[in-house]
């Protein structure tokens, strides 16, 4: 008798405890607790899964490294050196007379010293093979992929979406959750973009057919335009030959801005920062006539003739936008570029009218499936049958009530394991009510034949449950997503049934029989 | 009310040999059907590939659909109906996980509603790129050998009640995986390797409840595979997670038959074992009934209701809850009985 009211105190506190962490989700705003966050399967949205090439990351800090090595080598007035690209991430240096080479040696020393260096003669001729070593790939790669996490939230966070979810996965790949998002497509590009804004100048004094043909010059590179005719709608790729050298980046920016022009054509307008509008006001003034490409992503957004020296950092991108395309590009743009490609792994987006539709699928299966169940124990064991229900109806609030408190997720998957335990947790009950039948049948008092009934049950009830358990703790440490939530579900199932089956059903059959001399038991 | 009467005597081992005909029957067609069809068939999950599912206003040719796809270049993709044929639903399902980005889905939509002439909403998308689906099927296969390692250990432990022994057999496990990975073999190999590993040292160290359960095991895990491949249904990641729950419930069962002829083995230790194992099974027939019965309820209303999505999941667990219960009393127990036939020789 001891032992009854502690149990009857810790079952009334676990379902006090449950009802609490469920009532949010039926009526928000109850109290402060959450409701059940859904998957993204019965919410609707987009879950995405990228992956940063952190290959390309290195292979541009290799190209700006080249980059300032050829400049130093123009201050330095070092002649007779030739810069050439290896394997993507390799520099080739070729030297043609050795004052040259002690001279090229002294500058890596000073300036470049990170860097790894091997040097190969052939016939007079010296070639340093230049690269960056271990540790500073692995560096650039690291920051890569965080500049990248950090940017993509940028874009996502002026994109606008409830609670997002966007976090870093294993070593170069990032996970992105947009719960709600119906314009996928957009947000995908948004996303996925570059965004590597770089200005260049054009080279008009080459011909651009030979180099489109395959006579590149030093230096130079073909980049296209693409026009739209505004009437037909069809576009044309118009190549330009362009130097190579970048000479401002949209890391300068420091505003984006949509505008319209006097023909109402939307175009992007942009201010760089101190450095960056002392940069343009030099490039403006030392071109003027000449004409300086918008380079976006390797395609060229227009070429116009630099009238005159620009001062104050202020430009404009245009290159026939529509509405959405100059808004997402100026989004872009002030979030900043990202360090290196991404590519999409993974998408799985489901849209709301599917998400809504699952969850009352889920909903109705469960109502009838948990009906039939209830109805067929009333039927089969009688009164002990409403005690089984009990334990079952209590058996849905606590695995709700566990999913609230843990912040679990709930899937579609998830809501299937709820059914699954309704028809798994009679089983408990099944087993104990059978072994209570046997005693009665050998004869045993209803107080006897319980209490042999619950000793005997136990340790097999135990035991079974184990297995099941076995599997749902797997199933959660290598699942994801979805099958996570069908694993919290099942295993929260098989502990609550556990417990009502063990404590709650007995604490019910023995206040029944609490001080009354029963016959006959309902069973 | 009752469904077994009290004390039924149905000689379930009598009929032990017709069992094992049909036992390994099933497993030959299975084994056949996964012969033919190269193989079980891999959703995008663990191959790869792009999975459109689009809902119509009215009622749809299949192949006006196909033309439509065609001008998208999706003109590889298999088209085929989903859910209910009411529900005019279906699923596009195509090898390629080309995002065309800006105006993808615009341009199928377009595409579509062009070359059938109805209205269609585009109602979940799934791409997973090649790494992904190697990933996942790594994690899948891992997510066996794990369930499969804990489980053996567990029961190794339960039945003999020999923890040391069932130790022992966990290191045995683990040391033969180790030795086989050295070899690079692939992860389905290592599972082949780990179950065989467990068979062996079962047999010496005579532990024949574990033996019983485990080989009941495999016979319910190739029966639902070969009926899916039958079926000619996917595989997909909710399809591991039931098979993983399959073997769950099955163990129980298993569980709870053997714990009832322990018992009686030692309460009625002077009878044949023939009679120990019948007499278990018809005591615990009512309770193995009414589980199978109320999970079945609570399944089939899935499978039913359930909607499209949730279907095939529906379908693995009630086969698994059918042949679970058919295989803890035709497959596990006889095998205690062809160890003591062992064991008098």
């Amino acid at each position: 008798m001891k032992n009854f009211s502690w149990q009857l105190i810790l079952v009334f506190a676990v379902i006090v405890a449950a009802i609490i962490y469920v009532l949010p989700t039926f009526k928000p705003g109850l109290w402060p607790h959450r409701q059940i966050n859904l998957g993204l399967d019965l919410q609707g949205g987009m879950h995405l899964v990228l992956e940063v090439d952190t290959a390309k990351a290195v292979e541009g800090q290799v190209e700006r490294i080249s980059q300032e090595i050829f400049e130093q080598l123009k201050k330095k007035r070092i002649r007779n050196v030739s810069l050439d690209r290896v394997n993507g991430t390799k520099i080739a240096a070729t030297i043609h007379n050795p004052e040259s080479l002690d001279k090229f040696n002294e500058l890596l020393k000073e300036d470049f010293d990170f860097l790894k260096r091997s040097q190969e003669t052939a016939s007079g001729v010296t070639t340093l093979i230049i690269e960056l070593s271990r540790e500073e790939s692995d560096q650039v790669e690291k920051l890569a992929v965080d500049q990248a996490l950090e940017t993509i939230r940028n874009r996502i966070d002026q994109f606008g979406v409830a609670e997002p979810d966007i976090r870093r996965q294993g070593e170069n790949r990032i996970l992105i959750q947009l719960p709600g998002i119906k314009d996928t497509d957009r947000a995908k590009d948004l996303i996925g973009r570059t965004a590597l804004l770089e200005f260049k100048l054009v080279d008009d004094t080459q011909s651009v057919n030979a180099a489109v043909q395959g006579n590149v010059p030093a230096g130079r590179e073909v980049l296209y335009r693409v026009d739209v005719d505004s009437e037909t709608g069809k576009t044309s790729k118009v190549p330009l030959l362009l130097k190579k050298r970048t000479l401002l980046t949209g890391a300068h920016l420091t505003d984006a801005r949509v505008d319209f022009d006097q023909f109402n054509i939307a175009f992007v307008s942009i201010n760089f920062d101190k450095k960056g509008a002392r940069i343009f006001e030099r490039i403006t003034g030392e071109n003027v006539n000449k004409r300086l490409a918008i380079v976006l992503d390797d395609t060229i957004a227009s070429a116009p003739v630099i009238q005159e020296k620009i001062a104050g950092g202020q430009a404009r991108i245009t290159g026939s936008f529509t509405l959405d395309e100059a808004k997402d590009l100026a989004i872009v743009l002030r979030a900043g570029a990202l360090p290196a490609p991404v590519n999409i792994l993974e998408e799985r987006t489901v849209g709301p009218s599917l998400g809504a539709d699952s969850i009352r699928k889920g909903l109705i299966s469960m109502c009838i499936g948990g009906i039939l169940v209830v109805l067929f124990m009333i039927v089969y064991y009688k009164g002990s049958g409403l005690i089984a229900d009990l334990a079952l109806v209590l058996n849905i609030i606590l695995i709700a009530g566990g999913l609230a408190g843990f912040k679990a997720t709930l899937s579609l998957p998830g809501i299937a394991g709820i059914i699954l335990t309704i028809g798994m947790a009679v089983d408990a009950n099944v087993i104990i009510f059978e072994r209570i039948r046997e005693e009665l049948l050998l004869g045993r008092t209803p107080r006897a034949a319980i209490d042999a009934g619950y000793d005997r049950a136990t340790l097999t009830i135990l035991d079974a449950n184990v297995t099941t358990l076995i599997a749902a703790v797997v199933l959660f440490q290598f699942g994801t997503g979805a099958i996570k939530g069908f694993a919290v579900t099942l295993s929260l199932g098989v502990i609550a049934s556990l417990f009502t089956a063990l404590v709650m059903s007995r604490l019910i059959f023995d206040y029944i029989l609490m001080g009354r001399k029963v016959k006959t038991l309902s069973i | 009310m009752r469904f077994i009467k009290t004390e039924t005597h149905i000689n379930f081992i009598g009929k032990k040999n017709i069992a094992f005909y049909l036992s390994i029957a099933c497993i030959a067609i299975s084994f056949l059907s996964l012969i033919i069809h190269g193989g079980p068939r891999l959703g995008i999950d663990f191959a790869g590939g792009s999975l459109i599912q689009i809902k119509f206003t009215s009622a749809t040719r299949i192949d006006d659909i196909k033309s439509g796809l065609k001008s998208v270049g999706l003109g590889k993709s298999s088209v085929q109906q989903f859910g209910e044929r009411a529900d005019n639903e279906f699923l596009i399902r195509t090898e390629s996980t080309q995002r065309g980005g800006e105006g993808f889905t615009s341009n199928i939509k377009k595409a579509l509603a062009s070359s059938t002439g109805d209205q269609v909403e585009i109602r979940r998308i799934e791409m997973v790129g090649p790494q992904v689906g190697e990933d996942l099927k790594k994690k899948a296969l891992f997510a066996m050998f794990y369930a499969l390692l804990f489980i053996t250990i567990y029961i190794s432990g339960r039945f003999e009640l020999k923890w040391m022994l069932s130790g022992v057999v966990a290191a045995a496990l683990i040391g033969a995986v180790y030795i086989f990975n050295l070899f690079n073999v692939s992860i389905p190999f290592l599972i082949g390797a780990a179950l065989l590993v467990s068979l062996v040292v079962f047999w010496f160290l005579e532990l024949k409840f574990a033996m019983g359960a485990i080989v009941a095991l495999i016979h319910d895990v190739i029966i639902t595979v070969g009926l899916f491949s039958i079926f000619d249904k996917e595989f997909t990641l909710p399809i591991i997670a039931a098979l993983l729950t399959i073997i769950g419930y099955s163990l129980n069962d298993t569980i709870i038959v053997f714990d009832r002829i322990r018992e009686n083995s030692r309460k009625h230790h002077k009878k044949p074992l023939e009679f120990i194992i019948n007499r278990s099974i018809n005591e615990t027939l009512s309770r193995t009934i009414l589980t199978s019965l109320t999970t079945l309820m609570v399944v089939v209303t899935l499978f039913v209701m359930g909607g499209g999505i949730i279907h095939d999941f529906a379908f693995a667990l009630i086969i698994g809850v059918l042949v679970g219960t058919y295989s803890s009393i035709y497959v596990a127990s006889p095998i205690l009985l062809a160890w003591q036939a062992r064991a008098k020789k």
